[in-house]
C-alpha cells in the first residue's frame, strides 16, 4: 500500500516503523529536516520536507496515486486541512487524521467525515489514557483490552503461585467457576506462545490471556494470582497531555496526586482538575515522594514525555514502597528491557496508537487490530461476510474453521451479544470474532481464511 | 465644588425620578380616605422641586462621570433620599422626631426592618405601605448597585463578577449595556414581586396587607403593617409563602435573570452559591428544631419546626419578620440565626451581611491553607464552581471581611459606650450592619429601637448604610484621600 504519513513526530515515526515493517510504501512529511533525516537512515522510506497541509507538498509527496493518508500533526487544523484536501484535489481513498482536542472529538459523529473528509479519526492521548485506566482497574492485569463497548474484555495476567488455579488443567475452570464464561486463547511460558488446550497445564509464571465478560473479570483473576487490595489511591509524574488527561478522567473514583515540576503547568493542572491534589517538583525526588506517602500509593504512572525519567521515578517509586508502578516508555529497546522487573508494566504509547491504523491497512473486513506483547502477538476483530458457498467461515461451527496453528478464535459478536466461543458455536454472517493470533507470521493466513470468495460480488 | 456638581447634577434627576414614587401611596390614600393623603401632596411637591432648584443650579457643572464620581453618587444618593422619605411621615405624625423618621426611612431604604415605631395596626393603611414600598425601592436599588455597579468600582471583590465568572455559563455580564441590564433585573424583580402578592393575597390577606407584605418580603427588609409581625396572621400557609419568596429574593437576581431569559430551570443548578445556602439553612432549621424540643421550648415536633423554620429562614435571609419572640429562647438559637443573616444571602439578592459568596471564598481559602500545610509542594487554586479565582479577588475579600468585623467591633463599643448593655449593642450593630431588623435583647422582635436616644440612633442609621454600601463605597468618601485633587 502506499501511504503518506504527515508528521514526524513520535506518534508518526512509530507509525512509520510499523508500516514499513509491513512492507508499505511509506513516504513521511514533515518540517523539521533533522528529524527526517534520522528516519530516512533508520527506515526505508521516502521524505517529503514541507508544511504537510500545502497542496504543492502533498502532490510532491505522491498524493496522486496513494492509497491512504495519515495525517499525524501536533495541530489539529493542519490535520483537517490536509484530509479535507487531499479527499478534494487528490481523491486519497483513505484519510485518518490525529485529533487530540476535545472540541473536536467532541463533535457529532459523521461531521468530520462529511465536512473534513476524515474517514477515521485516532487520538493516541486519548487511547494510552484509556489503556491507563483500564489497567488502574484491574492492577493485576498486564493489559486489558475492550470489545465490544467494553462489554468483553481481553486481560493478560502472569500466573502465581497460590493462585487457585495454577498448577491445574484448563479445564478445571468450569468445576471453579460453575457461573463464569471465559476462554483463554493463548498462553505464553517463557516467551513463547501456546494454544492451550483443556489438558494444558497452568505453570506460575505463566502470562495467561483470558476473555470474559467485564464482570467477571476479578473473579477469573483470582483464580490465577493472589490479589492486591483495591486501587484507591493513585500517583501521576508528569502533568503532560498523558497526565492530565488521565488525571481528568479518573480523579472521581480515585484519590490521585499529580507530580510536574514546571510552574505554569503545575498552575494550569490546578486550574483544570478539581479532585486532584498537584504538587510541584521532581517525580524523581525521594523527599518529595516520602513527604507524599509513597509506600500508601496503589498505583504509580510516570507519564512524562522523558523515557529515562519514567524509568527513574518509576524505579524509585517502587523500591519506596508503591504497591504498583506503570511507566509511559516511547524506545521499544527499553520497553522489552524494564517490563517484568522491578518497573510492572510499561506502556508504549505507539503500541496504542498503531493498532486502530492497523486495522484499516489489513486486507479483508476488520473492525479493530490491537497489539499485544509489544507488536509480537495481535488480537482482531474481523467482520465477516458472504454465505456457506463464498466465505470458508460462515455456516460452519467454531471447530470446523481450518484455522492456521496459533490462531484461534476467542468470541464472537452477534449485534448486542457477546458469545465465548465454544467448539460447536455456529459462525453467521455478520458476526464480529475475536481472533487470536500468537506470532505476526501468521496473519496474512489468517486474513485469507477471512476474505470472502469471488462468488460474493 | 466643581468636583460635586456633576454628581449633584445626577443626584437632581433622582430626586425629581424619586419624587413619583410617592404617587402609589398617594393614590391609595385616596382611594380609601385615610386621611393621609396631605402628606404625600407636601411630598411629591418637596422632593420635585428640590431636585429641581438642584438641577437648575448645577447645571453648568455637567460632564462625564468618572469612578470616583461614582462612589459619591451612590453614597449620597442613599443619604439624601431617606431625608426626603421622611417627608409623609414628619407630616403625619408631627410628634415624631427627624432623627426617629431618618432612622424608619434609612430602615425602610436599605431594605433592614427596624422599626421605632408602634402601634403599626392603627395606622392609615397608606403610610404602612409607604414604608414598605422604600423596602422595595431599596430592594431594587441594591441589586441594580451590586449587579451593575460596584463591580464598576471594583469594591470588596466585586471585581469577579465583572471579569470572571462563578459559574460556567461565560454570561456573567448579563448583557452588553448596563441599562439594558438594569432594565432586565427590575423586570424580573416585579415581576416576582407581583407574583409573591398575588400568593400572600390568595393565601388570606387582605389586598393592602398583601401588597405591604410583598414589597417587604421581596426587598428581604421586614417592616410590617402589624406590631405583632406575621404572628398577626397565625397562618401556616402564610408563613411557608413568605419562606418561599424569601428565598427566592435571597438568590441571586442575575440567576433569576438568566433563568427568566432562557426559560430554563438549570440556570440555578449553576449558580455556586444556592447549593451553600440551602444546605447550612437546612441543617440549621433541623439542628435548632431538636434543640428546641430538647430544650422543651416546644412539645410536639410540627410547632417546634414551624417557628425554627420560619425564624431562622426569615432571620438569615435579613428578612426580619417573625412569628413568636425569639428573643425568650435561649439565646444560643437566636445568636446562632443572627449569625447566619452575615452571610447567607447571595451577593446580588436583596440581603445584607457579607453575602454567601464570600463566605465560601474564605472557607475555601482557609481550606487551601489547610491543603499547603499538608502538602508544602502542592499548588492549590481557590476556586469557585470550577473557575479558580484571581489572588486580588481573595485580598479584596480578606480586606471585606477586616471592615466588616472591624466595623462591627467599633460600633458596638459605641453603643456600649453609650450606655446600652453590651449585648443589645452588640446584637444591634449586627442586626444594622446585616440589614437583618431586629436584634436582641432590649430590641429584639417584640419590642423595637424606640429604646434608643437620639445619638444611638443615628449610629444604628450609620450602620445599615455601611453595611447597604458594602462599608468601602461608603468610606472610601469620609477619607481625606478621597477629597485630595
Amino acid at each position: 500500500m502506499k501511504i503518506i504519513i504527515l508528521g514526524a513526530g513520535q506518534v508518526g515515526a512509530n507509525l512509520a516503523e510499523s508500516l514499513v515493517a509491513e512492507n508499505n510504501d511509506i513516504t513521511i512529511v514533515d518540517l523539521d529536516a533533522t528529524r527526517l533525516a534520522l528516519l530516512q537512515d533508520r527506515f526505508d522510506l521516502r521524505t517529503v520536507l514541507g508544511h504537510a497541509a500545502h497542496p504543492s507538498i502533498l502532490k510532491k509527496a505522491g498524493a496522486d496515486d496513494a492509497d491512504m493518508l495519515v495525517a499525524v500533526t501536533q495541530s489539529d487544523e493542519t490535520n483537517l486541512v490536509a484530509c479535507r484536501l487531499s479527499a478534494t484535489l487528490f481523491n486519497i481513498p483513505t484519510r485518518i487524521a490525529r485529533i487530540r482536542s476535545n472540541d473536536f472529538l467532541g463533535l457529532e459523529a459523521g461531521f468530520l467525515a462529511e465536512h473534513f473528509g476524515v474517514d477515521d479519526v485516532i487520538s493516541p492521548e486519548q487511547e494510552v489514557t484509556e489503556t491507563l485506566r483500564r489497567l488502574i482497574e484491574h492492577p493485576e492485569a498486564l493489559q486489558v483490552l475492550d470489545f465490544a463497548g467494553g462489554k468483553i474484555r481481553l486481560v493478560a495476567v502472569r500466573a502465581y503461585h497460590g493462585g487457585p488455579l495454577v498448577g491445574h488443567e484448563l479445564q478445571d475452570i468450569k468445576r471453579h467457576m460453575p457461573d463464569v464464561d471465559c476462554r483463554i486463547p493463548a498462553i505464553y511460558r517463557r516467551d513463547r506462545g501456546i494454544v492451550p488446550k483443556g489438558i494444558t497445564v497452568i505453570e506460575p509464571n505463566d502470562e495467561v490471556f483470558f476473555l470474559a465478560r467485564k464482570q467477571d473479570i476479578p473473579s477469573v483473576m483470582r483464580e490465577l494470582r493472589r490479589m492486591e487490595r483495591p486501587v484507591k489511591r493513585v500517583m501521576i509524574a508528569g502533568g503532560g497531555n498523558i497526565g492530565r488527561r488521565l488525571a481528568a478522567r479518573i480523579e472521581r473514583d480515585y484519590d490521585v496526586k499529580v507530580i510536574d515540576h514546571n510552574r505554569t503547568v503545575s498552575n494550569l493542572l490546578a486550574e483544570q482538575l478539581h479532585h486532584t491534589l498537584v504538587l510541584q517538583g521532581d517525580a524523581t525526588d525521594e523527599d518529595l515522594l516520602e513527604q507524599e506517602n509513597i509506600e500508601a500509593i496503589d498505583v504509580f504512572c510516570a507519564l512524562t514525555n522523558d523515557d529515562e525519567d519514567n524509568i527513574m521515578s518509576a524505579l524509585l517509586a517502587k523500591r519506596m514502597g508503591a504497591q504498583r508502578v506503570i511507566a509511559l516508555i516511547n524506545r521499544s529497546a527499553y520497553v522489552n528491557l524494564v517490563q517484568g522487573g522491578e518497573i510492572d508494566i510499561a506502556i508504549s504509547p505507539a503500541q496504542a496508537t498503531v493498532g486502530p491504523l492497523l486495522s484499516k491497512i489489513r486486507r479483508g473486513d476488520m473492525a479493530a487490530v490491537h497489539s499485544l506483547r509489544r507488536g509480537a502477538a495481535e488480537v482482531l476483530e474481523i467482520v465477516v461476510h458472504g454465505d456457506l458457498k463464498t466465505s470458508k467461515v460462515v455456516g460452519r461451527r467454531i471447530g470446523d474453521v481450518a484455522l492456521p496453528e496459533g490462531a484461534s478464535i476467542a468470541a464472537i459478536i452477534r449485534g448486542d451479544d457477546v458469545l465465548i466461543a465454544h467448539h460447536d458455536t455456529l459462525i453467521e454472517a455478520e458476526d464480529h470474532l475475536i481472533v487470536f493470533a500468537l506470532n505476526k507470521r501468521i496473519i496474512p493466513k489468517v486474513e485469507k481464511l477471512f476474505q470472502v470468495g469471488f462468488g460474493f460480488f | 465644588m466643581s468636583q460635586i456638581l456633576p454628581v449633584v447634577h445626577i443626584l437632581s434627576k433622582v430626586l425629581m425620578l424619586f419624587a413619583f414614587a410617592f404617587l402609589l401611596p398617594l393614590g391609595v390614600s385616596v382611594a380609601l380616605g385615610d386621611g393621609a393623603q396631605l402628606a404625600y401632596d407636601e411630598a411629591i411637591l418637596v422632593t420635585f422641586f428640590s431636585g429641581a432648584v438642584l438641577w437648575l443650579l448645577s447645571r453648568r457643572g455637567k460632564r462625564e462621570l468618572q469612578t470616583r464620581d461614582g462612589f459619591l453618587l451612590v453614597v449620597l444618593i442613599w443619604a439624601v433620599l431617606p431625608a426626603f422619605s421622611t417627608i409623609p411621615l414628619l407630616v403625619y405624625l408631627p410628634e415624631m422626631s427627624f432623627t426617629d423618621a431618618y432612622f424608619e426611612a434609612v430602615s425602610g431604604l436599605t431594605a433592614t426592618g427596624a422599626t421605632v415605631m408602634s402601634g403599626l395596626d392603627s395606622l392609615p393603611p397608606s403610610i404602612n405601605i409607604w414604608r414598605t414600598q422604600m423596602h422595595w425601592i431599596g430592594g431594587m436599588g441594591v441589586i441594580v448597585l451590586v449587579v451593575a455597579v460596584l463591580p464598576m468600582l471594583g469594591v470588596g471583590g466585586r471585581q469577579l463578577f465583572k471579569a470572571e465568572t462563578p459559574t460556567p455559563m461565560k454570561d456573567s455580564k448579563l448583557t452588553p449595556r448596563m441599562a439594558e441590564t438594569a432594565k432586565g433585573l427590575w423586570q424580573v424583580y416585579a415581576l416576582i414581586t407581583i407574583a409573591c402578592m398575588l400568593s400572600l393575597w390568595a393565601g388570606g390577606m387582605n389586598w393592602i396587607d398583601a401588597v405591604v407584605h410583598g414589597f417587604s418580603v421581596m426587598g428581604l427588609g421586614g417592616l410590617s403593617s402589624h406590631d405583632a409581625s406575621m404572628a398577626y396572621f397565625d397562618s401556616v400557609l402564610l408563613e411557608i409563602i413568605v419562606m418561599v419568596f424569601a428565598l427566592i429574593a435571597a438568590i441571586s437576581f442575575s440567576t433569576h435573570f438568566m433563568a427568566f431569559r432562557t426559560r430554563s430551570l438549570l440556570t440555578y443548578r449553576h449558580d455556586a452559591e444556592i447549593p451553600w445556602t440551602f444546605g447550612v439553612l437546612a441543617a440549621s432549621i433541623l439542628g435548632l428544631t431538636f434543640f428546641l424540643l430538647y430544650k422543651g421550648f416546644y412539645l410536639d415536633f410540627p410547632e417546634a419546626l414551624r417557628h425554627a423554620a420560619f425564624n431562622t429562614v426569615s432571620v438569615a435571609t435579613t428578612l426580619g419578620f417573625a412569628t413568636t419572640d425569639y428573643n425568650v429562647w435561649p439565646y444560643f438559637a437566636p445568636l446562632w440565626m443572627l449569625f447566619l443573616s452575615s452571610f447567607i444571602a447571595s451577593s446580588g439578592s436583596t440581603g445584607g451581611g457579607i453575602k454567601m459568596l464570600r463566605a465560601v471564598l474564605l472557607y475555601k481559602q482557609v481550606y487551601r491553607e489547610l491543603t499547603k500545610l499538608v502538602h508544602p509542594s502542592a499548588t492549590v487554586h481557590t476556586k469557585m464552581g470550577t473557575q479558580p479565582v484571581p489572588p486580588k479577588i481573595i485580598y479584596a475579600v480578606l480586606a471585606f471581611l477586616f471592615i466588616y468585623v472591624a466595623s462591627i467591633v467599633v460600633l458596638s463599643f459605641t453603643l456600649s459606650a453609650s450606655g446600652l448593655d453590651v449585648f443589645t449593642a452588640f446584637t444591634a450593630v449586627v442586626a444594622m450592619v446585616n440589614n437583618t431588623g431586629p436584634g436582641l435583647g432590649q430590641v429584639g422582635p417584640a419590642s423595637n429601637y424606640a429604646v434608643l436616644n437620639d445619638f444611638q440612633t443615628w449610629v444604628c442609621s450609620f450602620a445599615m448604610l455601611l453595611g447597604r454600601l458594602e462599608f468601602f463605597t461608603l468610606l472610601v468618601v469620609l477619607t481625606p484621600v478621597f477629597w485630595r485633587k
